[in-house]
């Protein structure tokens, strides 16, 4: 098993005949995700590397039982359409595009929390289940299969950590990113909390970053969990009062320092890596344990 | 985009937010003009976007208006906390029988907007003991109810007129923190002047993203010519204070190698994340402008996703060919989505590229005379 997404999963994509739409649409299905349908208003109709395309999210999901959305259409138009997908009972709004407004955000998150759905982003690389489902942008290629479930706010460096785990040998149950913006949908905690349940995952790298306290709110419930827990938090270098790149991504008033969050982890019981290539050896010393 | 404190109170004013008496003035003769026209002792403001500026002396009284000219002219063109002073705000003084703090800021915590208040304004927030300040989230679907406030003011030991009007101030601000996309406000000190509050200093900063349906709210964002250029790409750089020019891709993942250049010793110059999928003339340009910065070594970070590393490669060689960087050395790590094509595009033009990031730190560093030999125990390299 993987956590919110599996082989069985039905992806549709909002936006499919923009640019990204398209191009990553294609992507996930060469990866053998089963993307049913996509949406373009005044587009449907047509169809996009052999996908078809409505006008609506309610005929992807009444016609073809679409239940997880990707949503790339450009950020003045992500509130419309992750609204769209909770009135129409998608379960996970899987929100890929960036620079959505902030206040957007929280009003998709109090809408979702409404209408029973799950969100991942804005600003997310996505989630894949390796050999099962990619809804993302991420490079499918460099992960394996395996007992490591991976959970990050960062693309580019959660790629590299995955990467280290492949050379290293070890797979990857599913690997989600929360998202780089200041609000975002699921946390470190529900996904930690659904990595514990998750049959198929043996321990959890945490891959963080400055700013806000997410790493803190993680560490308290990493307390709580029986299996082991890795994580490497990025930006110890950073000066405070700078965004660094992400919205979330800044020390302000001394919160949200790495010696905090660093702090925080290891007296939650997690091992942190001073290094990302670091991740895949503290994982074999835990599972030696 | 932070608001400059009288762009704020312009803010506060349209959503009927009392403020003091005054107007904003870039010469010193139209400070002594608002003076004279108020007709009463003065405040002078340096507009600013820095804190503790009163500490730094931002901050003058005057009786009279030529004290009020004398005053501003002390102030316009010098600088507070190395930010030069260009405009002063003149405002009547108040009257103070108390001062209180009301802001709202986003809270990633709840997913909204939070209320903080506190009886005790007039000093830096994060200088009040946690048991003074009141923390009130907001659920966004109704918005903040005068009888949430009515709690609040409770909490903070105010009742009477002046808990009344707090209300009515704190609904008027969350209505503005929410129409104006706004993601931290502030009103410290919320002044308590005979039976009035009135709003004596104001901090509004609102978000960048929703700059598209504000096209009034004016850009006070003060960036050097390169951080504008390199801005305006479409890219993400804030400049540092080291000597080696990074340009990665992804947010995190140019953190991280900042972060392991300082464990050998060297520092980043810039923070510069190039993104997922920038193109080839992006990279050159900003390749272009960061040698502009007289970095001591440039160092190219990719783990390419949607990243070609052949694009990335080509422009590298580009740049390499042009001339560009001068005598600047380059040195590039490069991985993922078309390694290969991008290696040999590399190794054609004689740029020696690494696999590990650890490998092309520890040289860049050695070529900005970082201290390597102390690197420690690196761990598993893989």
């Amino acid at each position: 098993m993987a956590i919110l997404v599996n082989e069985k999963t039905k992806v549709m994509v909002q936006g499919i005949t923009g640019r990204q739409g398209a191009f990553h649409a294609a992507r996930m299905a060469g990866y053998g995700t089963r993307v049913v349908a996509g949406t373009s208003p005044g587009r449907g109709g047509s169809e996009v590397e052999g996908i078809p395309v409505y006008d609506t999210v309610e005929d992807t999901v009444t016609k073809h039982g679409a239940n997880v959305s990707a949503i790339m259409v450009p950020a003045p138009f992500v509130k419309d359409a992750a609204f769209e997908a909770i009135a129409a009972g998608i379960g996970l709004l899987v929100i890929i595009s960036e620079h959505v407004p902030v206040h957007d955000a929280v009003d998709i998150m109090a809408y979702a929390a409404d209408g029973g759905a799950r969100v991942l982003g804005p600003n997310t690389f996505g989630i894949i289940a390796p050999g099962q489902c990619k809804v993302g942008i991420m490079p499918g290629g460099i992960y394996r299969r395996g007992p490591v479930g991976l959970v990050s706010r960062s693309g580019t460096l959660s790629y590299e950590i995955a990467g280290a785990l492949g050379e290293a040998e070890l797979g990857i149950s599913t690997a989600a990113g929360m998202g780089g913006d200041m609000v975002v949908g699921l946390s470190f905690v529900d996904l930690l909390r659904a990595f514990e349940r998750d049959e198929e995952t043996e321990c959890v790298v945490l891959v963080g970053e400055i700013g806000g306290a997410a790493e803190e709110e993680a560490a308290e419930f990493i307390k709580t969990m029986d299996k082991p827990v890795v994580a490497y938090v990025a930006g110890r270098s950073a000066p405070p009062g700078r965004r660094m790149g992400h919205a979330g991504a800044i020390v302000e008033r001394g919160r949200g320092t790495y010696e905090a969050k660093r702090a925080a982890l290891e007296e939650g019981g997690a091992l942190v890596a001073d290094f990302p290539w670091e991740v895949p050896g503290l994982i074999a010393s835990c599972s030696r344990d | 985009m932070k608001l400059y404190e009288y762009m704020a109170k312009e803010v506060f004013h349209r959503y009927n937010i009392p403020i003091p008496d005054g107007e904003v003035a870039s010469s010193p003769g139209a400070a002594g003009e608002i003076a004279r026209r108020l007709g009463r002792p003065v405040a002078i403001k340096a507009q600013v976007l820095a804190g503790g500026r009163g500490k730094a002396g931002g901050i003058q009284f005057a009786p009279d208006p030529a004290a009020a000219e004398a005053a501003a002219g002390e102030l316009l063109g010098s600088t507070i906390n190395d930010l030069p002073v260009e405009r002063v705000l003149v405002e009547e003084q108040l009257s103070i029988d108390g001062e209180l703090y009301l802001g709202i800021i986003i809270d990633p915590a709840s997913r909204g907007p939070l209320v903080i208040a506190s009886a005790r304004g007039g000093v830096d927030i994060e200088e009040v003991p946690d048991r003074d300040i009141i923390r009130e989230p907001v659920d966004v679907r109704w918005g903040l109810f005068p009888y949430q406030v009515r709690s609040i003011t409770s909490r903070m030991g105010i009742s009477g007129r002046v808990a009344n009007r707090f209300a009515a101030v704190a609904v008027s601000l969350y209505r503005l923190f929410r129409r104006e996309d706004v993601i931290l406000t502030e009103i410290n000190p919320l002044v308590i002047s005979g039976n009035d509050l009135v709003a004596a200093d104001g901090r509004l900063t609102t978000d960048d993203d929703a700059a598209f349906r504000h096209p009034e709210v004016p850009d006070t964002e003060e960036r050097t010519g390169i951080e504008e250029e390199i801005t305006d790409l479409g890219l993400s750089y804030v400049p540092l204070d080291g000597s080696v020019a990074i340009m990665a891709n992804g947010a995190g993942a140019t953190m991280a190698t900042m972060d392991i250049l300082e464990h050998f010793g060297a520092r980043a110059m810039n923070f510069l994340d190039v993104g997922g999928g920038a193109d080839g003339e992006k990279m050159i340009r900003a390749l272009e402008l960061l040698a502009r910065t007289k970095p001591a070594v440039v160092l190219i970070n990719v783990f390419g996703g949607i990243t070609r590393c052949d694009e990335v490669a080509t422009a590298a060689r580009d740049v390499s060919r042009r001339g560009v960087l001068g005598d600047i050395p380059l040195v590039v790590r490069l991985v993922g989505t078309n390694e290969e094509e991008g290696r040999e595009i590399l190794r054609e033009a004689g740029i020696p590229a690494h696999s590990q990031l650890l490998d092309a730190a520890r040289e860049a560093a050695q070529l900005a005379g970082g201290n390597v030999g102390g690197g420690g125990d690196l761990g598993d390299t893989r």
